[in-house]
């Protein structure tokens, strides 16, 4: 039995979160992300979870790193100010291969910028903000329902592939309160067993991932941000060694992109097409819906990193791509090293969503 | 179908509470779709608060106003920021204690905030009067929806308070 609730999608992160079997909530307040750190605050104690309230988003984010090596599925919530903070240790759950959850509701930057307002100008942070050579996931709800399902796909993720998960929504999807189907019963996928006695962060598999040996477990690990060998140990100026962790890394990642990729691909024969993630999904659909038109198409994208970029090219008759985003044109930009046709960026930046008329005049004009 | 319907008032006579209550009783009760979005900015605590719900019988796509068909007015701060470009099609309820103004669009006076400090005593109920209201008026939900959603939402305690604002409001409506 699925049940219908009225729910802002905050909450319905925070109830993903629940729904996925997160034990533990370590987060610092901030606009427009807050909702989602009261609800955990609210609800996770009487399910036996943890919920602490850090003194900043540098140990938010060391937080969730420390409960996850407990073996908990761990999140944390935040904005663009606050996300900033969390580049550092979230480089070091990344070298760690720290499964963990991070929820960036994106408001107006730079700096403080707009706090109450809507925006996705994180979107090339969260890939490339942590220093060195990193790969992440990134997955972008559009509704609120898939707040509630991409939160427990972002826990399977980090879980399987051992890396931060981020879920890089914005203050539009993040406050509106809409329509969705609770599902009774969530899919999960765990990490991979260790097996006991073998050097923590050796790697037999194709995948490129190690077991999970988890803290308490009777494994001796040694856990560092250097670069370590197999057994954990630093060894960081070996040439060899840290190429090869830094590309296994990288590669376990990029290599499983399609098999993660999640996107719909709409009017494959279109001559132009939109390409969306996150809220201005919402105003292509909408235009998608009131034109009818065979020649318009739409790739609408839930994984954004790693970047599915095959999905361009199911549309082979593409003249342009036309790429609504709440930026300046950062993913357009990675669209456009992918195909040899213009992309067009729509940006929009002063936290109002883009209306489906811009999306029209857009699509009208004369090349 | 797709109705827009906006809500204005001042910070603390429960405008958000009033578009929630609306949304989530053509979501759980009356079985549609509806969308509640609200101004966040420090304008909602004290000045002018807006928040708006588009309902449809179908799944809603562009989850934004573009152009109310219904207002709810409560303050006169709030018509001159959000109800005083109302196009003329639109219906405007308009708590008449506390607006003096008039919009070109139809019009429907509803002295909630009086209605509720004489027959209730209360006038913190004002914003359940002016659903009422709004639901004999424009049939955007059921009454019975509306009864249950405010039930969901009051503090407990106060629920047969509630009701019998949303009992004034449904008269006031009708007679209007």
């Amino acid at each position: 039995m699925t049940r219908v609730e009225f729910w802002q999608g905050n909450t319905a992160c925070a109830e993903g979160a629940l729904a996925a079997g997160c034990t533990f909530f370590g987060g610092y307040p901030i606009t427009p992300s807050t909702e989602v750190a009261e609800h955990m605050a609210a609800k996770l104690p009487k399910k036996g979870g943890v919920f602490i309230q850090m003194e900043d988003e540098i140990a938010s984010m060391a937080s969730i790193i420390g409960a996850s090596w407990t073996g908990a599925r761990a999140m944390t919530a935040t904005s663009g100010p606050g996300f900033s903070l969390m580049m550092e240790n979230i480089g070091f759950a990344v070298m760690t291969e720290t499964p963990c959850v991070v929820v960036n509701v994106q408001r107006g930057g730079p700096s403080t910028g707009q706090p109450t307002m809507s925006a996705q100008g994180d979107m090339m942070q969260v890939r490339f903000g942590s220093h060195g050579d990193i790969a992440i996931i990134a997955l972008c709800p559009a509704t609120v329902q898939e707040m509630y399902e991409l939160t427990i796909k972002a826990f399977n993720l980090a879980d399987k592939y051992r890396v931060p998960v981020f879920l890089m929504t914005d203050e539009t999807i993040g406050h509106m309160r809409e329509k969705i189907i609770v599902p009774d019963t969530v899919e999960r996928v765990g990490r991979k067993p260790f097996s006991a006695g073998s050097p923590p962060f050796r790697v037999t598999d194709k995948d490129l991932i190690p077991g999970f040996p988890t803290f308490g477990t009777g494994q001796h690990v040694h856990v560092t941000g250097l670069t370590h060998d197999e057994r954990g140990y630093p060894a960081a100026t070996h040439p060899a060694l840290h190429e090869a962790l830094v590309r296994r890394l990288v590669d376990k990642i990029e290599n499983a992109r399609y098999e993660m990729a999640d996107y719909d691909v709409i009017n494959p024969d279109a001559e132009q097409v939109f390409v969306a993630y996150g809220a201005p999904v919402r105003t292509v659909m909408q235009v998608m819906h009131d034109k009818k038109d065979k020649n318009i198409g739409f790739l609408r994208i839930r994984t954004v990193w790693p970047f599915p970029e095959k999905a361009l090219f199911a549309f082979k008759n593409a003249k342009r791509f036309l790429v609504p985003e709440m930026n300046l044109g950062q993913i357009a930009r990675e669209i456009e090293r992918h195909v040899c046709v213009p992309v067009r960026t729509i940006p929009k930046l002063g936290g109002e969503l883009h209306t489906p008329k811009e999306l029209v005049a857009a699509l009208e004009e004369k090349p | 179908m797709r109705n827009e319907v906006r809500f204005s008032g001042f910070g603390g006579q429960g405008i958000i509470l009033s578009a929630v209550i609306l949304g989530r009783a053509a979501v759980m009760y009356d079985n549609k779709f509806a969308v509640q979005t609200q101004v966040y900015g420090p304008e909602a605590r004290g000045g002018a608060s807006m928040s708006q719900v588009v309902i449809d019988d179908e799944q809603i796509l562009y989850p934004k106003v573009s152009v109310p068909d219904i207002y709810v007015i409560m303050s006169q701060e709030g018509f001159e920021k959000y109800g005083a470009s109302a196009q003329e099609s639109a219906i405007m309820l308009i708590d008449s204690t506390l607006v003096h103004s008039r919009p070109k669009c139809r019009c429907i006076e509803i002295p909630a905030t009086r209605e509720a400090k004489l027959n209730l005593k209360k006038d913190i109920v004002a914003n359940i009067v002016m659903l009422g209201a709004l639901v004999a008026a424009t049939h955007v939900v059921s009454e019975e929806s509306l009864k249950k959603a405010i039930l969901d939402s009051v503090p407990k305690g106060t629920e047969e308070l509630n009701l019998k604002a949303m009992q004034l409001g449904l008269q006031l409506g009708k007679q209007s």
